[in-house]
């Protein structure tokens, strides 16, 4: 790789965009030092699942010819991006992470996927995953795990692990991913990248395969606030394609980006999202952090919501009900893997063979445990029971809510692991979303941000910014400050520091 | 209200159509049972007259303007299909043989 090439692809989107629209550098160029970049390192990363390399630089053609022509191009045009393998892309394998969708070319585009082309941005691939979006570490991906850049043994997150080892490996200067239960926020959090999930209904679903649909919302990922507001602004907004699209005006997240102010604002700690197993050096970055803000001039309270305690176990009774009853869908009928059609099995047992060779470990532990959640005569101690706490828990929001303008936590109750440490014990894994989950449940929105190493591990520690619905600007208010003071004091974002591959 | 058995975790997979294997069905059944233990401790909350949340942001009827848009192109979904014939979907016999 030429020097030219290497100092463009760790260029911020925002800083890439401008010189494309000005004619400095083609978005050719930008979109080969990438992908050479991609070529480069991901043997080792494993964070593509497909790169479209030859669709990029045509996508990127196009861009250069408009932009040479003078036409008005977007705030992002010609800037590559990645997009999580859970999104459709028309012609192009979209396989969710499992091999029951091995090789599936779908006949259509995600409305994420078509906005991310209306705005002439340069799509570089599809990028691996927990299988169906289920797990924190993406080593239950079908096609083998995806590995941290700041230390290739330890796991980038999950379920978009992919999306966030991307960033982090500079083979991408945006993604997206999908956040259920933290799927955005918690890798963010552990490769030292900015995670943002919208307000539910903020951004269409349309085209993002299901895992659960009354959780599931897809976002922007990033290396700096300001380039995940652009990223925000160019996929959200109403979409008759999902009927529980928001049809209001999305907020002015980029302007809230540029301003970057919290003098004033009140920041409440919750209680509950802190102290017992959290680790210490996740603490101190944290409290550091806490400290850093009140010396900006917010002012810091402090908090509580009591059900937060259940909102776990509430998350893992609704998710694998409503993933129970979403992943029905791969039968092996008319699309996807079919096994054992020999002539003489029935179609239902050509399901169950299917089904059983096309899905892993943790998707069938979780179907079976929604399909008991729902069963007749555990229905309301289960499922009804966690509707209701579900209840309690956005009222917990709406209440602290009244005490501050947004709240902030630890993303994560610890850095990243090694890989197969917790992959087999699924309790353990769950407790990684322990921080995210209460925002899936109550539908507002939330961004994690890095605030720094670990002083235990050196391992990136990210802080969870949560706000109400539709407030989703004020993330990026509070994010931008506080990433500019810590700028300050290190001479440079964090993600500066991740180690060469 | 947990103590899930390995028959149990076979009916399940019998319902949601997974042919799981001997060993697997021992594996799950100890796993279920500690996940669910663990999510029980929601049992603990007193809910009784709290209503239930089954979305984020309540919406009811929602319509869309009844224009015709183009159709998932007919070639396409064939060639992602596992079998096809005649220009349709082939699927397995769908009676059981005690049935047909």
């Amino acid at each position: 790789m030429t020097g030219a090439a290497a100092d463009l692809i760790r260029q911020p989107a925002s800083v890439l965009a401008a010189a494309i629209s000005a004619g400095e550098v083609s978005s050719v160029e930008v979109t080969k030092a990438h992908l050479a970049r991609i070529a480069d390192v991901d043997e080792r990363v494993h964070a593509f699942l497909q790169v479209t390399a030859e669709a990029a630089l045509e996508s990127a053609q196009v861009v250069d010819a408009k932009c040479k022509n003078g036409a008005k191009l977007g705030s992002l045009a010609g800037v590559p991006i990645a997009v999580k393998d859970v999104l459709t892309m028309r012609g192009v394998p979209t396989t969710c992470g499992s091999r029951i969708l091995e090789g599936w070319c779908p006949p259509y585009d995600s409305t994420v996927v078509s906005r991310l082309r209306a705005a002439d941005m340069v799509i570089l691939g599809k990028t691996n995953m927990d299988e169906f979006a289920m797990g924190s570490s993406t080593e239950h991906s079908a096609y083998g795990p995806t590995h941290n850049p700041w230390d290739l043994e330890r796991i980038p997150g999950g379920s978009g692990g992919g999306s966030a080892a991307a960033l982090a490996a500079f083979e991408t200067p945006l993604s997206i991913g999908t956040d259920t239960g933290g799927s955005i926020r918690q890798p963010a959090a552990v490769t030292g990248t900015v995670g943002v999930k919208p307000t539910y209904g903020g951004v269409s679903r349309y085209g993002l395969v299901a895992l659960a649909s009354s959780l599931d919302q897809a976002g922007p990922c990033a290396r700096s606030v300001l380039d995940a507001a652009l990223l925000h602004s160019v996929i959200a907004g109403h979409d008759p394609r999902d009927s529980t699209s928001i049809d209001a005006p999305v907020p002015d997240v980029v302007a809230a980006a540029n301003r970057g102010d919290v003098r004033g604002l009140r920041i409440g700690l919750v209680k509950e999202l802190s102290g017992e197993g959290y680790q210490a050096g996740v603490l101190q970055r944290f409290n550091e952090a806490v400290e850093l803000l009140q010396g900006l001039g917010a002012e810091v309270v402090e908090v509580s919501c009591p059900h937060f305690d259940y909102a776990l176990g509430a998350y893992y009774l609704i998710l694998p009900s409503e993933a129970s009853s979403n992943l029905a869908r791969f039968d092996g009928m008319r699309y996807g893997l079919r096994v054992g059609d020999d002539g003489s099995n029935s179609v239902e047992q050509v399901m169950s063979l299917s089904r059983e060779a096309g899905f892993g470990a943790e998707v069938k532990r979780r179907i079976m445990l929604g399909t008991y959640a729902l069963s007749s005569g555990y229905y309301d101690a289960y499922y009804g029971q966690a509707q209701k706490v579900r209840t309690l828990i956005t009222r917990d929001f709406n209440a602290a809510f009244e005490k501050a303008d947004v709240l902030i936590s630890p993303t994560a109750p610890t850095t990243a692991f090694k890989i197969g440490a917790k992959v087999d014990d699924p309790l353990a894994m769950y407790l990684n979303d322990i921080a995210t989950i209460p925002v899936n449940l109550a539908g507002n929105c939330a961004m994690s941000l890095p605030v720094g190493l670990s002083p235990c591990d050196h391992l990136p520690v990210g802080l969870q910014i949560m706000a109400p619905p539709m407030a989703d600007d004020r993330l990026y208010l509070v994010g931008s400050a506080l990433e500019a003071a810590l700028a300050d004091k290190w001479g440079h974002l964090l993600i500066e520091e991740v180690p060469n591959l | 209200m947990t103590g899930i058995t390995r028959d149990e975790v076979a009916h399940l997979a019998k319902l949601a159509r997974l042919d799981l294997s001997g060993a697997e069905l021992d594996h799950y059944a100890g796993q279920l049972d500690v996940i669910l233990q663990s999510v029980a401790r929601i049992s603990e909350v007193a809910a009784e007259d709290i209503p239930p949340t089954s979305h984020p942001v309540p919406v009811e009827n929602v319509f869309r303007d009844d224009i015709a848009m183009p159709g998932l192109d007919r070639a396409e979904v064939f060639a992602a299909a596992p079998a096809t014939e005649d220009d349709r979907f082939r699927v397995p016999r769908i009676l059981d043989e005690e049935e047909a």
